[in-house]
C-alpha cells in the first residue's frame, strides 16, 4: 500500500476564497440577526410561551446530532480498524468539532440572556439533563482535540487507541444526552418515550455521515484532488444502512405509540392531520430523507454517479432537518392534554388549541449562520491542519 | 432593643449570623452601620419547612364572566405594567405576553357539565421545571412555593418545555417600568409565585383569592396544606378534590374541588 | 457630585483600619449622593461610604440570595433601600431613575464603565405613595411603605460606634 501524505488544504483558487466570503457572509447576517433578536427581545421572532423552543434549536439540535456523527468515520477508522476509513479519520475529528461548534453558538444566541453564559459555566443542576450537557460539549471538543492531535502529530501516536475509544464513547454519551433532552419531558405526549435517545443516535450516524460525504466531495472539489471511487461508495453503502436504520426507528417509535390510547392523539396529528407538520413528516422525513436517497443510493442506475451520491446526502440532510423539525416544533404545537374527558371551551391561552407558529426570517438566518461557522471552522481547519490526505486514490486491489 | 428581647431565639439568630457575617466582611464596617431589628416577624424567619402553602380552587363558584382574578394577579405583579409591543396582534400577544393565571372553560365530553377554573403554576411537590433547569435557578423554596431565581435564569426556557401546565412565561420584550415588589426584565422566564411577597410579610392571603372574595365568589382558599388546623386542610378533608395531571405523580400544591 | 471617584477609591484602599471613621466624613462632601434624595440628609450609609463604594455589589448580592432563595426579607442590604434613599425627587411628585444620567447610580458607573445590570429587571424609583402599598398594608411590616425587604426609616436608623456593635454583638451571644 503506498504511503499516505496528509498535507493542508492549500488552493489559491477563488473556489476557496470565494465559499469563504459567502460563509463569511452569512455568518455576518447571522449576527446582525442574532444582535436583532436579543435587542428587541423575542418578540419579534415567532416563538411565544406556547412554542418555547423555535427554529434556532432545530438548527442547533440537528447541528449538534450531526456532529457525533461526524465523528464516526473516525471511530470506524480506530476502533472498528476499517483500514478504508482510516485516512479520513482526522479530517471526520475535525468536522465533528466544526459541526458542535456551529450548533451551539446557534444555541447560545437563542438564549433570552446569552450574555449570562458564565452563570450556565458557575452554577449546575446535576439533576437537569441540559446541564450535562454542558459537559458534555465541552468535553467532546477536548476529547476530539485531543484525539487529533494525537492522529495528526507522531509524537501523541500512543494515545491514538486510547483517545479513538474514549471519543467514541463520549460521543454516544453526548447524543443520547441530546436525545434525552426529550426523552424526559413527560408531560408532552410526542416526547415521553425512551426511544427518544436511542433513536437519536441513529439519527446522528446517518446525518453525520451525509455532512461527511459532502464536505468530503467539496474539500476534494475545491483543491482537486483525487478522490477514489471505491472509497465513494464504501461511505454511500454505510449511509444507505443508516438512512434505512433511521427509518426503521421512526416507525418503531410511531407503532410504538400507535399502541398507547394516551398518545393517539399526537399520532394522528403528525401522521393524518397536523397540516404542515404532516406534510413534513411525510414528504420531507420520509420521502425526501428516506426513500428517494435509499433509492439513489441502492439503484444500479446511480452507482457509479458521484453527483447522485452528492444528492442523496444533501437530501438526506433535509429530511434530517425536517424530522428534527417535526419533532421539536411539532411536539410542542401539538396541545398538552391537561383534563382527560374534557373539551376545552375557551381560554386566555390557547389550552386545547394546536399552538401556531411561524418562524422569522431573523431565527432562519441565525440558524443558517450556524452552518456557515461550522462549515468556515472545517474549511479554515483543513487549510491549517494537515488533515486531510493529498490523494484518496483506491488502494489497489488486494491490499485494501 | 428591649422589644427585640421578646423575640423568639430563632430570629435572634438570624440577626446575630447576618451581622457576624457583615462584620466579618470588612474590619471597619460598624461605626455606620445601620440596625432595624423592630420589624422582625415575619421578613426575618424566611421560609419554613414546617409549612406547604398551597391553593384550593372550588370551580363550582368560579364563575363564568368573572375575570377578578387574573385582574388582580396582573394588578399585583406589575404585569399590567407591560406595553404591548408595536404593531402585534392580538392572538400573538396573548401567546407572548405574560399569564401567571388563566381563566379556563371545560366542558365535559360525556356529560356536556360546564366548568370554570383558574389555571396557574401549580407548585408541585416534585416540580419538572426545577429538575430541568440548567442552572438551578428554578427553584422550590422550604415552604413549598415554586419560582425563579431570575439573577441566574439564562433564558433557555426549558423550564417551559417541562411544566405539563403551561404556567410559566417567558419575557419576550424590553421591560421599562416594573414595580418594587415584583421585579420583571426581558429574557427571563417566571410564574405564579403565591405573591411570595406578601406571604414573606406575614399575609395570609393572595391577591388572587382577595378579589375572588372581593366579588363574593370565594373560590380561591390559601393556606398551609402542612396545618392540619388550616381552612384549607380542613376544607380539603371536607370535600374530595383532584390534581389536575395527578397521572404524573406531581403532588402539586393547588388542588381543585367539583372538577 | 463631581466623578473623581476613582481616585479616591484607590485612595481608600490605602487607608485602612482607624483611620476609616475620619475618611467617612471626608469623602461624604464629595460624593455622588444627589441632593434632592433621603439620602442626602443623613450621616452615613448602612456602612461608611468607602466600605460602601468598595463593597456595596457583594452585600446585595449576599441578601439577594437569602430574600430570593430563603425569604428572608429582613436584610440589611435591600435594593429597594438603595433606591428609597438614593433616588432624587424631581420635583413633580416623583422620582428620578435612580440609575439615569447624572443620578446616583450612574455617576460612578459610567465613570468607571462597569455596565449596571440591577435596573434591567428591578424598579428604578421608590414605589410611590399613592399606588401599589395599599395591597401590602395586610403584611407584617406596619407603617412601612413598599414592604419589600427591609426599609431603613431616617427617624429609627441608629448608626452604631464599634463599640455599640460589640456590645450588641455580647447581648445576643448570652441569649
Amino acid at each position: 500500500m503506498k504511503k499516505l501524505h496528509y498535507s493542508e488544504l492549500w488552493c489559491s483558487s477563488p473556489r476557496y476564497w470565494g465559499g469563504l466570503a459567502a460563509l463569511t457572509f452569512i455568518i455576518l447576517l447571522g449576527m446582525a440577526a442574532a444582535y436583532y433578536m436579543e435587542h428587541s427581545g423575542h418578540w419579534v421572532t415567532g416563538m411565544s410561551n406556547q412554542v418555547v423552543w423555535g427554529l434556532p434549536h432545530v438548527f442547533a439540535i440537528f447541528l449538534i446530532v450531526a456532529a457525533s456523527g461526524a465523528l464516526n468515520v473516525a471511530s470506524i477508522g480506530s476502533v472498528f480498524g476499517g483500514p478504508l476509513y482510516k485516512p479520513l479519520g482526522r479530517f471526520s475529528g475535525l468536522l465533528a468539532i466544526g459541526l458542535l461548534a456551529g450548533g451551539l453558538v446557534v444555541l447560545l444566541l437563542d438564549l433570552g440572556r446569552p450574555e449570562r453564559l458564565i452563570v450556565a459555566i458557575t452554577h449546575y443542576n446535576f439533576k437537569s439533563i441540559f446541564a450535562w450537557n454542558i459537559i458534555l460539549y465541552t468535553g467532546f471538543f477536548t476529547i476530539v482535540g485531543i484525539y487529533l492531535w494525537a492522529m495528526i502529530d507522531r509524537k501523541a501516536q500512543k494515545f491514538y487507541q486510547v483517545t479513538g475509544f474514549a471519543a467514541f464513547f463520549w460521543r454516544l454519551a453526548l447524543t443520547t444526552g441530546t436525545g434525552s433532552i426529550f426523552g424526559f419531558l413527560v408531560a408532552r405526549e410526542a416526547y415521553d418515550a425512551a426511544i427518544m435517545a436511542p433513536m437519536f443516535i441513529i439519527m446522528s450516524f446517518s446525518y453525520g455521515l451525509a455532512f461527511f460525504i459532502i464536505t468530503l466531495m467539496s474539500a476534494y472539489w475545491w483543491a482537486s484532488r483525487e478522490l477514489g471511487s471505491h472509497r465513494l461508495e464504501k461511505l454511500k453503502n454505510l449511509l444507505g444502512v443508516f438512512v434505512g436504520a433511521v427509518l426503521y426507528f421512526s416507525l418503531v417509535y410511531h407503532l410504538t405509540n400507535l399502541y398507547i390510547t394516551q398518545h393517539h392523539g399526537i399520532e394522528r396529528f403528525i401522521l393524518l392531520d397536523g397540516g404542515v407538520y404532516t406534510v413534513m413528516f411525510w414528504l420531507g422525513q420520509i420521502t425526501i430523507g428516506g426513500i428517494i436517497p435509499l433509492f439513489m443510493l441502492y439503484s444500479p442506475a446511480f452507482s457509479d454517479n458521484r453527483f447522485a451520491i452528492a444528492i442523496a446526502s444533501v437530501m438526506v440532510l433535509i429530511g434530517g432537518f425536517v424530522q428534527i423539525y417535526v419533532i421539536v416544533i411539532g411536539g410542542q404545537a401539538f396541545p398538552m392534554n391537561l383534563f382527560p374527558g374534557k373539551e376545552v371551551v375557551s381560554s386566555s391561552f390557547f389550552d386545547g388549541v394546536v399552538a401556531a407558529y411561524t418562524p422569522s426570517l431573523a431565527e432562519g438566518v441565525l440558524g443558517l449562520a450556524g452552518i456557515a461557522i461550522a462549515m468556515t471552522l472545517v474549511a479554515v481547519g483543513a487549510r491549517m491542519l494537515k488533515v486531510l490526505p493529498e490523494s484518496l486514490e483506491d488502494p489497489e486491489q488486494g491490499t485494501a | 432593643m428591649s422589644g427585640n428581647r421578646e423575640q423568639p431565639k430563632e430570629i435572634k439568630r438570624r440577626e446575630f449570623i447576618g451581622m457576624t457575617v457583615l462584620a466579618a466582611g470588612a474590619a471597619s464596617v460598624a461605626p455606620g452601620i445601620l440596625l432595624t431589628v423592630a420589624h422582625a416577624t415575619a421578613e426575618a424567619e424566611g421560609a419554613s419547612s414546617e409549612v406547604r402553602w398551597g391553593l384550593l380552587i372550588d370551580s363550582n363558584k368560579c364563575a363564568e364572566s368573572c375575570n377578578a382574578c387574573v385582574d388582580a394577579c396582573n394588578r399585583e405583579n406589575g404585569i399590567d405594567l407591560l406595553q404591548r409591543p408595536q404593531g402585534q396582534g392580538d392572538e400573538m400577544w396573548d401567546a407572548q405576553r405574560p399569564q401567571w393565571i388563566r381563566k379556563v372553560k371545560l366542558k365535559d365530553n360525556q356529560t356536556g357539565e360546564v366548568t370554570n377554573l383558574p389555571m396557574m403554576c401549580q407548585h408541585c411537590e416534585f416540580p419538572p421545571c426545577v429538575d430541568v433547569c440548567p442552572t438551578a435557578a428554578s427553584f422550590k423554596r422550604a415552604d413549598g412555593i415554586v419560582l425563579v431565581d431570575r439573577h441566574t435564569c439564562i433564558g433557555c426556557r426549558y423550564c417551559m418545555m417541562a411544566c405539563p401546565y403551561k404556567a410559566r412565561s417567558f419575557i419576550h420584550q424590553n421591560v421599562e417600568q416594573q414595580t418594587l415588589r415584583s421585579p420583571r426584565g426581558k429574557g427571563c422566564v417566571e410564574s405564579c409565585n403565591l405573591c411570595v411577597h406578601r406571604i414573606d410579610a406575614g399575609a395570609t392571603t393572595t391577591a388572587c383569592q382577595d378579589a375572588c372574595d372581593k366579588d363574593g365568589h370565594q373560590a380561591i382558599l390559601f393556606g398551609d396544606l402542612r396545618d392540619p388546623e388550616s381552612a384549607l386542610s380542613k376544607a380539603l378533608r371536607e370535600k374530595s378534590s383532584r390534581q389536575i395531571r395527578a397521572d404524573l405523580e406531581l403532588n402539586t400544591g393547588v388542588r381543585y374541588t367539583s372538577l | 457630585m463631581d466623578s473623581s471617584t476613582g481616585i479616591l477609591r484607590a485612595a481608600g484602599l490605602t487607608l485602612a483600619g482607624g483611620v476609616v471613621l475620619l475618611l467617612s466624613t471626608a469623602v461624604y462632601s464629595e460624593s455622588a449622593v444627589t441632593s434632592g434624595s433621603k439620602a442626602a440628609g443623613m450621616n452615613s450609609c448602612v456602612a461608611p461610604t468607602a466600605e460602601m463604594r468598595r463593597n456595596h455589589m457583594d452585600y446585595l448580592k449576599h441578601d439577594r440570595d437569602s430574600v430570593v432563595r430563603k425569604g428572608v426579607r429582613d436584610v440589611n442590604n435591600s435594593l429597594a433601600d438603595c433606591i428609597e434613599c438614593h433616588a432624587e425627587k424631581d420635583g413633580q411628585g416623583g422620582y428620578h431613575p435612580v440609575n439615569a444620567e447624572g443620578q446616583f447610580c450612574s455617576t460612578c458607573h459610567a465613570y468607571l464603565a462597569v455596565s449596571l445590570t440591577c435596573f434591567q429587571c428591578h424598579s428604578k424609583t421608590p414605589e410611590q405613595k399613592q399606588s401599589g402599598a395599599a395591597s401590602l398594608s395586610g403584611g407584617g411590616s406596619s407603617g412601612q411603605e413598599g414592604g419589600l425587604g427591609l426599609l431603613i426609616q431616617s427617624d429609627e436608623a441608629a448608626a452604631l460606634s464599634v463599640e455599640e456593635m460589640v456590645q450588641l454583638h455580647a447581648v445576643f451571644r448570652e441569649e
